[in-house]
């Protein structure tokens, strides 16, 4: 194998157009932010009832994938398929990258942003939510490190792989911290169940994943530098065993409701109601997000193309926008059972399905926080060695198999 | 936290002030028995704040809850300065009345609902700074100088009984203080329980007539409340969840 | 930190002034150094150049003794600072003590430190401390005859 040059990317008018287009969003949404914190969250889609909305479905897509991202980093200095080597780097800058925009789109969000040091100092170490605060923050100091170590001169490959390892099991622990922000929720039919934890995990896997090989994919071209067909198909294969054992982890979840009579109510609203979650779940989840893309990444190898890989990951990334929309929406819609055995009616919406639409300032707070993501990963590349000057096939690994 | 400044004002007036006599025990009788010389007598009830001896809870009859009346939601309304506006998904309900048909039997009911006073209460556990808090005399209130505004604790309690202020606010009772941002809920009237009172919806519903409402110490076996929960079947909302709430209800 | 450096900063700043140390004349007062509306209960023991530089230590150890542990008995309470520092309108009513010019905000602007009590603590007495505003001297007849002026116009 050749030894991979990494190389800092040229800006050419292309990337900033881009820049400027993602800079754009990113003030779109610093304007939402101070729209919403001058007038209250009453200018928001978020009310009493539905107290997390969509900022939040984008802030914890962005950090599952955040974590994610690192798979493929993981897989070369973990598992030790040299073929993934030459992208670890870019892997940890992404996955840095996507858990800043997801934080700053979390922490906007909150009723009091001005009061973020509070959150950083104080901690109640009941809550899995300060400790997510920890290991978000280990987070970019491990996985900065690793991105160091493996940039370093002379830095020989046992450290690498300790510093890997390390980042490996935090990012694990990470993402169970985020799905038992909602696992351990014990009072709402739609959490309260240990299985969010390793779901999430593999959600991030998945959608982590997709994210990274979009990136590559549209990075590459940008910079006219040379992506092998083997490499993305490879990927896309890995890939596809991720999406199906996200459909797994949400089938075995349902089953698991539909078994336990307390939570019929629940799974009717979600799997055969009539509001936006039964279409959310079936044809944006299931469909567009797990059968079509599985189905399109895992038959066979010598048929897939390219394109067919991207195509599949950016279903997978809609699903996985879709899917969470149903975790945090659709959970909080449906009512609370206080009164198991009751029809119960109230002043406070006690009872009925809550209705929650966003408005267009929760939408650009969200898209603010991708297009951060976007922002600092060009940052990133154009600034420091991290991406190779070539990723052909014969560069990475001659002796792998050709599809 | 360390207050180094405070060393330097210990030039404290030679008689003893009201608060050290208070914090010394509470109600005191003083004799003057000579000029100069003065004997004072303490006893009766200990300091006024926060017992952990005490646990304040509230006992609800729903068969007294009149379907009609929301006599409490409107005494909490005045007494805590929230309203009820043009907003009904946003606005602020420290205490609502709720309307129950039971599905198999038919039987209807009505009684209010607020802050359940948990012993485990999930709002404290769930809440990142602390905010959420119990005090040592059972009431679940949150900290707003500390609270973020996360909502945590919003998904986590099993009763709906937190809103966050979704909007700026004016004149906010002193002994109530309310903000833009931040979460809030029943307070049990702390500020009443503490000189002595009892919660101003318990007040309302006597004015009423109806007398549904119950204040008083879970933890004192002769208070009409321990007495009547010893006497009487009653339940707490969500009693699978074992959060032993502090509010509890009578023939639901 | 940053906002304690500067608030000891511009205290001493104001204290070598000499505006709160009594040695002054008003004549020497610079039009650039705040006018704090005088308050109307007694002064405090601890005198002015304590409270200013400890008021908010006073205030934040006190209002965590009564939220967290429920004593009501405290020397310090901000709902007090309201009390006796509000200054009375022609109309008699109270003006908000974080409005420009007002106990709070005359300093606070001035050494540019921003506060955050007003967002959920009234800025006003409530009525029944209000009660006790009223029997303040009233306006002098220029005053509320200006008043009334303005009231018609």
């Amino acid at each position: 194998m050749a030894r991979t040059v990494y190389q800092e990317v040229t800006p050419t008018p292309a990337i900033w157009m881009i820049a400027i287009l993602m800079g754009a969003f990113v003030a779109a949404a610093g304007v939402s932010v101070l729209y919403i914190e001058h007038n209250g969250h009453i200018v928001t889609g978020m009310n009493n009832q539905i107290v997390w909305g969509l900022p939040h479905v984008f802030a914890i897509f962005l950090i599952v994938a955040a974590s994610g991202a690192l798979n493929v980093a993981s897989i070369a200095s973990v598992f030790g398929k040299i073929e993934n080597k030459p992208m670890a780097r870019y892997s940890g800058l992404l996955s840095i990258a996507l858990l800043l925009g997801g934080l700053a789109v979390l922490v906007l969000d909150l009723g009091r942003p001005d009061r973020l040091i509070i959150a950083m100092t104080q901690y109640n170490f009941k809550s899995i939510f300060a400790w997510n605060m920890l290991l978000y923050n280990g987070f970019f100091v491990i996985v900065g490190t690793y991105i160091y170590v493996q940039m370093a001169r002379g830095m020989s490959e046992k450290v690498i792989k300790i510093v890997g390892t390390a980042a490996f099991v935090w990012r694990l622990a990470l993402t169970t911290g985020t799905g038992s922000i909602f696992g351990w929720l014990v009072a709402r039919s739609g959490y309260d169940a240990a299985i969010m934890a390793p779901m999430f995990i593999v959600m991030s896997f998945s959608f982590g994943l997709a994210f990274f090989i979009l990136v590559l994919g549209s990075t590459f071209p940008l910079t006219g530098r040379f992506l092998g067909d083997n490499l993305i198909k490879r990927l896309g294969r890995l890939l596809g065993v991720f999406a199906a054992a996200v459909l797994y982890f949400t089938a075995i979840r349902h089953l698991s409701n539909l078994y336990a009579t307390e939570h019929h109510d629940f799974e009717r609203f979600i799997l055969m109601g009539d509001t936006i979650f039964t279409p959310l779940f079936w044809i944006g989840q299931v469909l567009i997000g797990g059968l079509i893309p599985v189905a399109m990444l895992l038959r066979k190898a010598e048929k897939t193309t390219k394109m067919q890989v991207m195509i599949a990951s950016i279903l997978i990334v809609i699903g996985g926008f879709a899917q969470l929309y149903g975790i945090v929406i659709g959970g909080q819609a449906f009512p609370l059972e206080i009164f198991p055995g009751y029809d119960v009616t109230s002043a406070f919406y006690d009872g009925t399905i809550n209705s929650y639409t966003p408005t267009i300032y929760e939408l650009a707070l969200g898209l603010g926080g991708v297009a951060l993501a976007v922002l600092v990963a060009g940052v990133g590349v154009v600034a420091l060695r991290i991406l190779p000057m070539t990723l052909c096939d014969e560069e990475i690994d001659p002796t792998a198999p050709d599809f | 936290m360390k207050l180094p400044a405070l060393k330097t004002m210990a030039k404290v007036p030679d008689q003893i002030n009201r608060r050290d006599f208070l914090k010394s025990g509470g109600a005191a009788v003083t004799l003057t028995l000579a000029p100069g010389i003065t004997v004072m007598a303490f006893g009766g009830e200990a300091s006024a704040a926060a017992n952990p001896a005490t646990r304040w809870g509230l006992l609800i009859d729903v068969n007294k809850c009149a379907k009609d009346c929301d006599a409490c939601v409107t005494g909490c309304s005045v007494e805590n300065g929230w309203k009820m506006g043009g907003n009904p998904e946003t606005d602020a309900q420290w205490i609502r009345k709720v309307d129950l048909t039971n599905k198999q039997t038919g039987r209807e009911v009505s009684m209010p609902m607020m802050c359940q006073h948990c012993e485990e209460p999930p709002c404290v556990d769930v809440c990142p700074t602390g905010a959420s808090f119990k005090r040592a005399d059972g009431i679940v209130l949150v900290d707003k100088h500390t609270c973020i505004g996360c909502r945590y604790c919003m998904m986590a309690c099993p009763f709906k009984a937190r809103s966050f202020i979704h909007e700026d606010l004016e004149d906010q009772k002193s002994y109530a203080p309310r903000g833009k941002g931040t979460v809030e809920s029943c307070t049990l009237c702390v500020h009443r329980v503490d000189e002595g009172g009892i919660p101003a919806c318990v007040e309302a519903c006597d004015a009423t007539g109806h007398g549904a409402m119950m204040f008083g110490d879970l933890k004192d076996p002769t208070s009409d409340i321990a007495i009547a929960l010893a006497s009487y079947a009653s339940v707490g909302l969500r009693d699978d969840l074992r959060l032993n709430t502090g509010v509890r209800y009578s023939n639901l | 930190m940053i906002t304690r450096l500067a608030t000891i900063l511009v205290l001493s700043g104001l204290l070598g002034a000499g505006l709160f140390g009594g040695a002054a004349t008003a004549q020497e007062h610079s039009a650039l150094l705040p006018v704090v509306p005088k308050a109307t209960g007694e002064a405090h023991p601890e005198g002015n150049a304590f409270m200013r530089i400890n008021h908010m230590k006073l205030l934040r150890h006190d209002r965590d003794d009564t939220m967290r542990n429920g004593n009501r008995d405290i020397d310090y309470s901000l709902k007090e600072c309201v009390a006796c520092h509000v200054q009375t309108g022609a109309d008699a009513l109270p003006i908000p003590i974080n409005s420009e010019g007002q106990f709070c905000s005359a300093c606070h602007e001035f050494a540019a430190v921003k506060i955050d009590c007003f967002q959920c603590h009234n800025t006003r007495p409530e009525l029944n401390e209000t009660q006790a505003l009223l029997s303040r001297p009233l306006p002098d007849a220029a005053a509320l005859s200006a008043y009334l002026d303005e009231v018609t116009e």
